[in-house]
């Protein structure tokens, strides 16, 4: 697409550099984006890209360098500018409020305090062209709080759309979306570069990245170290700039399934609907689906949190008497929740703390109520060496780490147990390439050890890479199971999206 | 302009943000004694000198810290399991209730009996006092702010009937006081001829179990997991509920011992004004010692100067004692805000 690099430069960084202490979060990047341009910032975690858009947000200031808007120069340091400058950004996590309908989401904070009436009726117009100009389909009064993950993305971007927004940031937008939905976005990209605006487009997915994107900037370490016409380079090329390094994905061998370990059968709880599942030893067995469509209840069931309402569930061939998280670590199930912060994790313990959380109430972690510090101490620095968490020692808060250091250390503590039974949720959701590929290596071992292991992801590309056995969940429903290869992904996104449950309630009924 | 935390402050900005807020209040006292017609100067000095300028004057302080030591710990013990717990008032005067009832005669015991059975009975009235208000909290999500507030009302209330009716003083001349301890039943003095009771021995021993419970053992690691992120302490197999109640207990005990040890320690009997508002500044003692159970006795000791201190000063000084109000809450405004930005930078742009 020859033609961009003659459309005027509408955003343009130079030199920009930012540091916290002594590490480089930003080391003299530099890039332009033009007029209808699509731009993909690739990177590792903690590459710098996040900094980088938090500097042009005004969020932190950078040490050196400069930012233009349209050729003016951005003031440092003002989170306001660059919105009213036309800068909209879609985070990965969604700033809406759920208990306000589309149309107050997309026009709140637009009207001044002092203004007579809302104008809503003015709004509900710009806000139906808008929809039908850019494919942007959602009911303007259904509350956000009813709404698909898909539907409020397309929210978020009206609401940058509505505030006049010509370039548009997307952070990881397909991490939560089905494959059907991420075509629905990059038609509507694909009608707003048309338009003249121009999207910087942030992910880990090279397969998006070349559908998508006109050029491509590689941030590695705070630095950019490539930027090239996408066309002109193949994915395998852009993972090796985004590493450094060329990672071989892992290769499953064959291993022969052993016995059942978890048998689920006829479960249903509030969100379940007769969900009947056996993990096997020396398998891994797949979740695919759209985020909230069950799993979180499922992976709630098996790690303790939850009982069920209907239905029995048997570990190792046996219903257990009592139900808690206790009782499943207890049962040797290896937990690596979703939310690494928010459940895998006390960001103000330090390292050994967080490493006994499961343990700190069996020897040798303590003895008649007195914690044993040392074996603590021991537990973490063990860790810290296997998984090759990068950190400044056990006595570190573990806050400080960065993700894919915090999944280590989680997976660590999940192995210490020596689990016959894991289940991963999300388990490498927003780590870089390093990480995933590390995670997804123990797993591939747990599995040959002859643990049964349940991964949970949203990222149907994770599910098919790695499972030997593929359920779909949607509306609390579980799929039959397809084994490794039978169903292609756009078979499976079918599942995803609520299609062929109803032909197999017919085999039920008959 | 903006705020940032640092995430290790240097121990110079950790003493001289504290000094910094004493040096302040300091001014703020000279000029308002300088309004009411006293030596500026002089002031300070007087403060201080009320505070910690003779034994009799540390005894003092001492003294008035021991229940503050007392509730800053029952504070600072719930707030880190994220219990709020602003009725250590209501425990406190509950304590005293048993403490009281126990003590006045009912039961004839040796001092090494009954002075134990009196703390107990005192401790077990706080803690229920705490307990309602979790019970409500884990059973049915009711603020804990709110009942634990209300329920120290309520609590003088209760103290206010007794001292008129049952519990009333019948050689009390019909003020609403209760009848006084028995000499079994009054803690001793901790050394011949020292005003200071066995009620700041306890305090200091109180506040050093609190210590060793919450760093060494896995109650207090529990404690302190439930409070730092409840959602993954339960993810991890903690009895969250249960963690919740000891807390309850533990704090709603601790204030109650601040009641037994006014009681038996320093005024003998119960009136309706044994706590000028113990159980409130006990959460401006946890605060300023960040909620460490060693740093409560600093801070216990700090606020008991000032209290001392800036009530000697008002009465040599011969200026209002409002004066003394007015510093004494300087002090800790001061106090709270330079610990919070001794931990801070400012940022420009």
């Amino acid at each position: 697409m020859a033609r961009h690099e003659e459309q005027e430069v509408v955003l343009r960084l130079e030199g920009i550099t930012k540091r916290f202490g002594s590490v480089a979060a930003n080391d003299g990047v530099s890039f332009t984006l033009r007029r209808g341009e699509v731009v993909a910032l690739l990177g590792e975690n903690g590459a710098g890209k996040t900094t980088l858009m938090n500097i042009l947000f005004g969020l932190y200031t950078a040490d050196a360098g400069r930012i233009e808007l349209f050729g003016r120069v951005l003031p440092a340091g003002q989170p306001r500018a660059a919105i009213e400058a036309g800068v909209g950004m879609v985070h990965q996590h969604f700033t809406l409020a759920e208990g306000l309908c589309v149309l107050d989401n997309i026009v709140l904070g637009t009207r001044p305090l002092w203004a007579f009436g809302s104008g809503r009726r003015g709004a509900a117009k710009r806000i139906a062209a808008l929809m039908a100009d850019y494919g942007l389909r959602v009911d303007m009064d259904a509350h956000v709080a009813d709404l698909s993950v898909g539907q409020r993305q397309r929210v978020e971007i009206l609401k940058a759309l509505y505030r006049d927004a010509r370039i548009l940031i997307l952070d990881e937008p397909t991490a939560v979306l089905t494959p059907q939905e991420a075509t629905d976005l990059f038609d509507t990209l694909r009608r707003a570069v048309a338009r003249g605006l121009s999207v910087i487009f942030i992910s880990h997915k090279l397969h998006e990245v070349e559908a998508i994107s006109d050029r491509v900037v590689v941030v590695r370490h705070g630095r950019v170290v490539a930027e090239a016409r996408t066309s002109d380079t193949p994915p395998a090329e852009m993972a090796r700039l985004m590493v450094g390094a060329e990672i071989p994905a892992p290769v499953p061998r064959p291993v022969k399934p052993g016995p059942v370990l978890v048998d689920l059968h006829g479960i249903g709880t509030g969100t379940l609907r007769e969900v009947t599942l056996q993990l096997r030893a020396g398998q891994i067995v797949g979740l695919a689906g759209v985020s909230g469509n069950g799993q979180g209840a499922l992976a709630d069931l098996l790690g303790g949190l939850i009982e069920a309402e209907t239905g029995i569930l048997r570990i190792e061939g046996r219903e257990p008497v009592r139900w808690s998280p206790r009782d499943a670590v207890a049962a040797r199930i290896g937990r690596i929740p979703e939310d690494r912060h928010g459940s895998g994790s006390i960001g103000d313990f330090d390292l050994s703390e967080n490493a006994i959380l499961e343990r700190y109430a069996d020897p040798p972690m303590s003895r008649f109520g007195w914690l044993n510090r040392r074996a603590a101490r021991a537990a973490a620095e063990r860790i810290i060496a296997a998984y090759d968490v990068r950190c400044l020692g056990p006595d570190t808060p573990i806050r400080l780490l960065s993700g894919g250091n915090m999944q280590k250390l989680i997976l660590g503590r999940v192995m210490a147990i020596a689990p016959k039974i894991i289940l991963a949720n999300q388990p490498v959701r927003g780590l870089d390439i390093g990480a995933l590929t590390y995670v997804h290596g123990q797993l591939l071992a747990a599995r040959d050890r002859g643990a049964a292991v349940l991964l949970i992801s949203e990222d149907l590309d994770e599910v098919i890479a790695l499972s030997d056995v593929i359920h779909v969940m949607s509306e609390g429903r579980l799929s039959p199971g397809f084994a490794r290869g039978a169903k292609t992904p756009a078979e499976l996104g079918e599942w995803m999206a609520g299609r062929g449950f109803a032909a197999m309630e017919v085999w039920g009924a008959a | 302009m903006r705020l940032e935390a640092i995430p290790a402050p240097s121990l110079a900005r950790r003493i001289g943000f504290p000094l910094l807020a004493l040096g302040g209040t300091a001014l703020l006292a000279m000029l308002l004694a300088a309004i009411a017609g006293a030596a500026p100067l002089q002031v300070v000095g007087l403060i201080a000198k009320g505070a910690a300028g003779s034994k009799f004057a540390l005894l003092e302080t001492l003294n008035r810290a021991t229940p503050l030591i007392f509730t800053g710990l029952a504070v600072a013990v719930a707030f880190r399991a994220k219990l709020w717990n602003i009725g250590a008032e209501a425990q406190l005067y509950l304590g005293a209730v048993m403490a009281v009832v126990l003590g006045t005669g009912a039961l004839a015991w040796p001092a090494a009996a009954l002075l134990p059975a009196m703390a107990m009975a005192a401790m077990a009235a706080g803690a229920m006092a705490l307990l309602v208000p979790t019970f409500l909290k884990t059973r049915f999500g009711v603020d804990e702010v709110v009942t634990t507030l209300l329920l120290n009302f309520v609590a003088l209330l209760f103290v206010s009937y007794l001292l008129e009716g049952p519990l009333k003083d019948p050689m009390g001349l019909g003020w609403p006081k209760s009848a006084a301890l028995i000499p079994e039943a009054r803690l001793p003095r901790m050394a011949e001829g020292l005003r200071l009771h066995w009620g700041f021995g306890l305090a200091l021993i109180a506040a050093g179990l609190v210590w060793v419970l919450q760093v060494r053992t896995i109650w207090g690691f529990e404690m302190r997991a439930v409070g730092l992120n409840a959602k993954a302490a339960r993810f991890a197999g903690m009895p969250v509920t249960a963690v919740l109640i000891r807390t309850a207990v533990l704090s709603g005990g601790l204030a109650a011992l601040a009641g037994f040890s006014e009681v038996a320690g320093a005024k003998g009997n119960l009136t309706t004004d044994l706590s000028p508002g113990f159980g409130y500044t006990g959460i401006i003692v946890a605060m300023l010692a960040l909620l460490n159970p060693l740093g409560v006795v600093v801070a216990a000791i700090f606020v008991a100067g000032v209290f001392v201190g800036a009530d000697s000063m008002s009465r040599a000084a011969g200026v209002p004692t409002y004066i003394a109000d007015i510093v004494l809450a300087a002090a800790l405004l001061g106090m709270v805000l330079a610990i919070g930005l001794g931990r801070m930078r400012v940022r420009r742009g």
